[in-house]
């Protein structure tokens, strides 16, 4: 592989490994507190174990509004392709219920609306 | 990967990763396009391939890795640097939550069950179905492990050759966003699940109105949690086949806990709680409409 003028490493390899040393643990904590809160063995607070049960669904629709956090319905192309793409998937998936086939033709659907239909700059 | 599928053939580990594969296909190729876009930023900032593949290795997280380029730089503080990671990843909280017992089972597989939990990951284990004659805890680390080998395998083809592959990916990403919205429309075919979807969607939207596309997901989180045990006993009852009217009784019973499942009835609880279901996903999907 020829080197490309590559950069160089803008800080030290000991940083380098600091930094990555602590982001790493900082996102294994948010992934372990709650097992941390609750360890394995003793039973789990009803409160928790409701909670546990609940939560699954307003999770997925919480990722969903995470993954469109972005769109600006105000600005150009104002949401549209991920509008049209987003119904596509629900209706595709509605009808054969096939997870392929919907992420699939969603995902085709939204890079040819990105890519030829809406380009940006 | 290879390698550890030929060493636990034995164990029931092949069977579980043949049948994970084709599930895990959706994040293969968003994993892959996302790893790269990691791939290709981090070789710009002056770091090969071999560090691409160890931070995806260690660290294990999309936003969370494509902030921590920005942290190889000289005098950022280490403590700023670890509020903004936690902050970022603060949603994953939720996920463990729901997955305590079920973790239980997994035995010397847990640790790396816990470090491996990305949105993805944990999506995808609503989303597919174990089937029969495959173990759960090894169909669940297939899924797992698979995902994170795309990851790995993603960041370091991005940081290899990144910049000479002639394919545009732009919008490939879009395949997450697809993956969530089908395991959504799962999640709403079942009428219980549907005031929890509205409660999960109306809650972040509203909150990214109102706090913005940054800081939003903390303040959803709480009215999520909020809303949920507000209507504790109400709508969840544990009993599948409790319909909403049952579960409304539960509340008057108290608790609401498992054991009073099954308890009758209570006559004085008004009617007016059989709304809950309607009324709920009404209000949720008003929020969207703001």
């Amino acid at each position: 592989m020829p080197e490309r003028g590559r950069k160089k490493m803008p800080i030290s390899v000991g940083r380098t490994f600091a930094v990555i040393f602590v982001v790493s643990a900082c996102v294994f904590l948010t992934r372990a507190l709650p097992f941390f809160c609750f360890p394995k063995g003793r039973p789990v607070p009803p409160v928790v174990r409701y909670l546990g049960g609940a939560l699954p669904p307003a999770v997925i629709g919480m990722l969903v509004v995470y993954c469109l956090r972005s769109v600006h319905p105000a600005l150009p192309p104002h949401g549209i392709p991920e509008l049209i793409s987003a119904a596509l998937v629900v209706l595709l998936h509605r009808w054969k219920r096939n997870n392929l086939l919907s992420i699939g033709a969603g995902t085709l659907c939204y890079m040819f609306l990105v890519q030829a239909v809406f380009p940006q700059g | 990967m290879q390698k550890k599928r030929g060493s636990l053939k034995k164990n029931g580990y092949a069977a579980a990763f043949r049948a994970a594969f084709p599930q895990t296909i959706p994040v293969l190729t968003g994993y892959l396009f996302i790893g790269m876009a990691f791939g290709v930023m981090i070789q710009e900032k002056g770091y090969g391939f071999l560090w691409a593949m160890l931070m995806s290795l260690i660290i294990y997280a999309g936003s969370g890795q494509y902030l921590a380029v920005e942290f190889f730089e000289p005098g950022v503080s280490l403590l700023k640097a670890a509020f903004l990671e936690i902050m970022v990843n603060i949603r994953h909280v939720f996920y463990g939550l729901s997955l305590l017992e079920r973790f239980e089972k997994m035995g010397k597989k847990r640790l790396y069950m816990i470090f491996s939990l990305t949105d993805e990951t944990y999506s995808l284990y609503y989303a597919a179905k174990v089937p029969e004659g495959v173990e759960e805890d090894k169909f669940l680390f297939a899924i797992a492990a698979l995902d994170q080998s795309y990851w790995i395998l993603g960041s370091g083809i991005g940081a290899l050759l990144g910049d000479i592959l002639p394919f545009d990916g732009t919008g490939v990403d879009f395949a997450m966003t697809a993956l969530f919205l089908v395991i959504m429309t799962e999640q709403l075919m079942d009428r219980k699940n549907r005031p929890g979807v509205a409660i999960g969607v109306g809650c972040a939207l509203l909150c990214r109105v109102i706090f913005g596309e940054e800081d939003f997901v903390l303040p959803a989180m709480a009215a999520i949690l909020a809303l949920l045990l507000a209507i504790r006993g109400r709508l969840f009852a544990d009993e599948g086949s409790a319909e909403l009217a049952d579960a409304a009784s539960l509340d008057a019973c108290g608790a609401g806990a498992a054991g009073a499942a099954g308890a009758e009835p209570a006559a004085e609880k008004p009617g007016g709680r059989l709304a809950g279901d309607g009324g709920l996903a009404g209000k949720g999907e008003k929020k969207d409409a703001d």
